[in-house]
């Protein structure tokens, strides 16, 4: 995982609530069996005129001009701000997948889905929740003739908007100290294999039926 | 299995402590993982990964996979027509051949959707850890098993290290207390649920379903309720342990055997929640208020009684509440204020993880015996959870009672739950539905989605619009 440096980006706001990972990335972008290219099919259904289907060239595709995603104000924003329970429904991992290959980096909400909010940070992507009075001010801010840009440093916990005073964001240590310094999970956790081999040891005895060996007739 | 402290504990809270390897400075837990169920379309990337950084499956054989998703639910002869999807299920053949673990293929009779076959070959114990890169992982928590849905990146986890880095979830009770009335399923008092506590009511929480009512439901109706407390936005859902959770594990193909299952039992007994243990939330729900559900919106939150109307936005005071009605009243080509029994339906679909069980099955059955599919219905299907629960509903002629009624009697998968396979709606249907997922789109572009029971969905397919169970049986 690349490590999450301090960066402005621009801001695009989504204002739906609940928006859910069907939404982000259709189910029959699910059937590749590579973890990129999913960018051109974020939220599909909605940002194009046509059905997708997997393979297809997006390019030639017909654009749905009412989508904020294809309003060229946010051609190349990094920083995405929503409504409550952005993520929610099915675990797919394909969701951050698709944000963080179309080039979000940031994403703001007053409330996460649960996995979904546990696979951004294993890609990279950081959620940050915030109050929903502040989404609210953010949503008056974002959506004029300039874009509002907003600098992100993590380090800080800190939001600087263009316009507007700097926000304060809370977040977990441990997802902190992983996106600061791009770590990689399994190789934190196989540091710890002798206590997990102790664990299996102390568990083996307790309750045996635990290990049995998986192959019935 | 921690040592026990005074305090009282929630079933969940034992399951957790006996299952903490370790904690770091940060309070994140390392926890161990004793079940992974795998499926083809969440692992490619993470057998990838394995591949790709050297390693391997810790215990490959606390693994089991098959392929679900994407699996044809007509003649399966022909193998899988759409060239990507086959691919798929090609890819995690090989990828368990390669890493040595369990496979029901598609010509296995035991293959069927994940939540269905796990419980079924008896692979989910009370007090286990399981996760499954899928989120509906939640309905094993019906056998006392804390059990969760993971993203790609911690399928790779699990496979490489059996454990998960987590941080320990908040606990709510959801007591639903008194007897269902007649016609009333578990199918209605999770969405009455859901109605009640809405689609996050549930977020950075572990459910306790406890109460009378949820303890006169078989494993079936509990699977069916914990099934869907990911709609609830919880991270896992269940029940304590009794005897039907005890006896439903007696003989099954993976639990202990002899006097290991004795053994077993005992200290599956020991983890139910103490007296006075303490929740961060509680809810409690009167079992007989609550009434046959059906959704009208693209939210699972978004559900009345069958005796009810769609609502009008103009009445609702939260402005974002207010405008993700109005979204979802336009999806789903609806007018405020019409009655749910006024709204007539393309399309019926019976099964998914939700509701693709024996006892689903009969219940449906029991409605459309001797009945027929209402002409205006272009399209009724039984598709039942797994292989096994085909043979068993065939053993007792209930395919004969549907095919008779006009339904079409298929092969197990997910099917129209997420419509990944070929079965899916068109543009504009409207589908009686007895999965977990309205959202736009699931069934196919533009499809209309209404969540329903089993004996909902086949009433609805008789009238060719919704009505309500309660008076087919009087
Ligand atoms: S039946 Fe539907 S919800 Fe269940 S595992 Fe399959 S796709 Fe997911």
């Amino acid at each position: 995982m690349r490590p999450f440096e301090r960066f402005r980006g621009v801001v695009m706001p989504l204002d739906r609530a609940n928006v859910d990972t069907d939404a982000i990335i259709p189910k029959q972008f699910l059937k590749s069996i590579h973890r990129t290219g999913f960018g051109p099919n974020l939220f599909d259904e909605w940002r194009y005129l046509d059905h997708g289907e997997p393979g297809q060239d997006c390019a030639n595709r017909p654009l749905n001009p009412d989508f904020v995603l294809n309003d060229p104000r946010y051609a190349n924003a990094e920083i995405l701000l929503t409504r409550r329970n952005f993520g929610c429904g099915s675990s797919r991992e394909h969701a951050p997948w698709a944000l963080a290959d179309h080039g979000f980096r940031v994403l703001l909400a007053p409330s996460f889905a649960d996995i979904f909010h546990q696979n951004a940070i294993k890609n990279g992507l950081l959620p940050i929740v915030l109050d929903e009075a502040v989404i609210d001010s953010l949503f008056a801010r974002a959506g004029g003739e300039q874009p509002l840009q907003i600098d992100v440093d993590l380090e800080a916990q800190q939001l600087r908007p263009s316009v507007g005073e700097p926000i304060a964001f809370p977040i977990d240590a441990f997802h902190r100290h992983c996106l600061i310094n791009g770590l990689d999970d399994i190789g934190l956790t196989l540091q710890h294999a002798p206590e997990i081999a102790a664990y299996e040891q102390r568990r083996r005895e307790q309750a045996p039926w635990l290990f049995a060996s998986a192959v019935s007739a | 299995m921690a040592g026990h402290s005074d305090q009282p504990r929630t079933l969940f809270d034992k399951i957790w402590d006996d299952h903490v390897v370790r904690t770091d400075e940060h309070g994140t837990a390392l926890l161990y993982i004793d079940r992974q169920l795998v499926h083809e379309v969440t692992s490619p990337q993470a057998f990838e990964g394995l591949r790709l950084a050297g390693r391997k499956p810790r215990r490959p054989e606390a693994n089991l996979a098959v392929p679900d998703h994407n699996v044809p639910t007509s003649d399966r002869h022909l193998g899988i027509v759409d060239p990507i999807s086959r691919l798929q299920v090609e890819t995690l053949e090989a990828n368990c051949r390669e890493f040595g673990i369990q496979l029901f293929d598609m010509g296995d009779p035991r293959q069927g959707i994940v939540h269905v076959i796990g419980p079924e070959q008896g692979l989910t114990h009370p007090g286990m850890t399981v996760v499954c890169g899928d989120s509906h992982t939640s309905t094993h928590g019906a056998f006392g098993a804390l059990a969760f849905g993971v993203g790609t990146s911690e399928v790779e986890h699990v496979l490489a290290t059996q454990c998960l880095l987590q941080r320990k979830p908040k606990s709510m009770l959801v007591s639903v207390e008194g007897e269902l009335g007649p016609g009333v399923t578990a199918k209605d008092i999770v969405l009455a649920i859901i109605g009640e506590i809405g689609t996050a009511g549930g977020t950075g929480h572990v459910i306790e379903y406890a109460g009378d009512a949820i303890h006169a439901l078989s494993m079936e109706g509990r699977m069916t309720v914990c099934n869907m407390s990911i709609e609830a936005g919880a991270r896992a859902g269940l029940v304590g342990i009794d005897e039907h959770t005890i006896d439903y594990l007696r003989d099954r193909p993976r639990s202990p055997t002899g006097a290991e299952f004795e053994r077993a039992a005992e200290y599956w007994r020991s983890l139910n929640s103490d007296p006075g243990a303490d929740y961060d939330r509680v809810v409690r729900i009167d079992a007989a208020s609550i009434r046959p559900q059906v959704t009208w919106g693209t939210s699972p939150e978004m559900v009345v009684p069958v005796d009810g109307a769609v609502p009008d936005p103009a009445e609702v005071a939260d402005p974002v509440k207010a405008t993700s009605y109005g979204h979802a009243l336009t999806y789903m080509g609806l007018t405020p204020r019409t009655p749910i029994a006024e709204i007539a339906i393309d399309k019926v679909f019976i099964g998914s993880c939700t509701n693709g069980r024996i006892e689903d099955l009969r219940a449906a059955a029991a409605v459309a015996k001797g009945k027929q599919v209402a002409p205006s219905v272009k399209l009724a299907m039984v598709v039942p959870g797994s292989g096994l629960v085909k043979q068993q509903a065939e053993a007792e002629g209930l395919d004969r009672v549907f095919l008779d009624a006009g339904f079409e009697w298929r092969e197990p998968g997910c099917s129209m739950c997420l419509a990944m396979n070929a079965d899916r709606l068109e543009p504009g249907e409207r589908c009686a539905a007895t999965s977990n997922r309205n959202f736009e789109g699931r069934q196919g572009q533009g499809g209309r989605t209404h969540l329903v029971s089993p004996a909902m969905a086949a009433a609805a397919a008789v009238a060719g619009h919704f009505v309500d169970v309660r008076e087919l049986e009087q």
